[in-house]
């Protein structure tokens, strides 16, 4: 699957910024920088609910750049797949 | 009804917090064309996962005929919406259409009738055809008016005293109650004004509306104290409710309570009194034998 440059989210209070974008020349799986106020205490769940929302959408290499502001979970699965979709051009809806 | 942006996650986190009756997540107005996929998603999540108790939640789709607002059906039917609200609906064959994509959805879901219908009257052919709009669809829970577009198109403004709104407001009123469905006032927009805001909300009272659409938390305080009836009402419907059903017991239709007949408009009243009561949080269900 095609990966190109895409962004989703806000920097507001409550959302989250991610900015997806194909994995770099030979680099195989996906790569989550997360930057979070919360990333000491929830930093491994954040990442690791970014990499299995891309990888419910069939994308297994590609690197993520999350920028948190303290975002429910709801809002992060939202946000990758609104930024997954965008970058692939394959929605989710009929 | 409080109107929260649907590409706003901090806003729809909070927005039960402050016990509105119901919450509508917008995907219409409030989002961009850019944002409007994210918005989808975001309502959709958001659905699915907040607890939002008891409070009934609505989403405003986009209209049908755009490119999103089929894609809007699916994801909040999909996410288990109560209420879709459509906007500026100006025909029955509007709401058949809506209920045909419903429909569509539930059957793969397998829920067939779980979503209700609110349509939003937001011009004058909306207003003509309120009645026509108000029974299209036995998912039809409600009517409300949209005054900011129905205004622009009777090419007027909008007023403190709300003159220009007084037919439309009438007439979706008594659109609703022929239909038997509820119906719900527009929203007030300037919150630095208060005491319209107030006016405007005993007045949509004494015609007859069911509820006010609101932007802010802080409006919910004034509505409900409008809206909430008087110690003195809630006594004397706690008493005809309770004769009235002493009465059916014994087998007897016609009562007396404080030596005047009840009939059954009086047992209506007094039970809408109750129902509003419960609803400001003045009186708790328990307390309704």
């Amino acid at each position: 699957m095609e990966i190109k440059n895409a962004v989703a989210g806000t920097l507001e209070s409550g959302d989250i910024l991610i900015q997806i974008g194909p994995a770099k020349p030979g680099d195989t799986g996906l790569a989550v920088d997360l930057e979070s106020s919360v990333a000491a205490q929830f930093g491994k769940q954040i990442k690791e609910l970014i990499a299995g929302t891309l990888k419910e959408l069939g994308i297994e290499n590609a690197v993520v750049k999350a920028t948190d502001k303290g975002a429910l979970d709801c809002t992060i699965r939202a946000r990758v797949t609104a930024a997954a979709v965008r970058s692939t051009g394959k929605d989710v809806w009929k | 009804m409080m109107f929260v942006p649907g590409n706003n996650p901090g806003m729809m986190a909070d927005a039960h917090i402050y016990g509105p009756d119901s919450i509508m997540l917008d995907l219409e107005d409030s989002v961009t064309m850019a944002e409007k996929d994210a918005a989808r998603l975001l309502v959709h999540n958001a659905l699915k996962s907040i607890d939002y108790g008891d409070t009934e939640m609505v989403v405003r789709i986009n209209p049908l005929n755009t490119p999103y607002g089929k894609k809007d059906v699916e994801a909040v039917v999909k996410a288990g919406v109560d209420v879709i609200r459509m906007p500026k609906t100006e025909t029955a064959e509007e709401v058949k259409e809506l209920e045909e994509e419903i429909l569509k959805v539930e059957t793969e879901l397998g829920c067939i009738g779980r979503t209700q219908i609110m349509a939003a009257i937001e011009s004058a052919l909306g207003v003509v055809n309120a009645y026509a709009i108000a029974t299209a669809s036995k998912r039809m829970m409600g009517i409300a008016l949209g005054a900011e577009d129905y205004s622009a198109n009777l090419k007027t403004n909008r007023t403190p005293g709300g003159a220009e709104l007084l037919m439309a407001r009438e007439t979706i009123v008594v659109a609703a109650r022929a239909a038997g469905i509820s119906c719900f006032d527009t929203v007030y927009s300037n919150l630095d004004d208060m005491e319209t805001f107030r006016k405007e909300v005993e007045l949509i009272k004494t015609l007859g509306f069911d509820g006010k659409s609101i932007i802010n938390p802080r409006q919910i305080e004034v509505v409900n104290e409008i809206f909430a009836p008087t110690a003195k009402e809630i006594e004397k419907s706690l008493k005809i409710v309770a004769a009235i059903k002493e009465a059916q017991a014994k087998g007897s239709g016609v009562i007396a309570v404080n030596g005047k007949m009840v009939d059954k408009p009086v047992v209506i009243r007094a039970e809408r009194t109750i129902a509003l009561a419960i609803a400001s949080g003045i009186m708790n269900k328990e307390d309704v034998q």
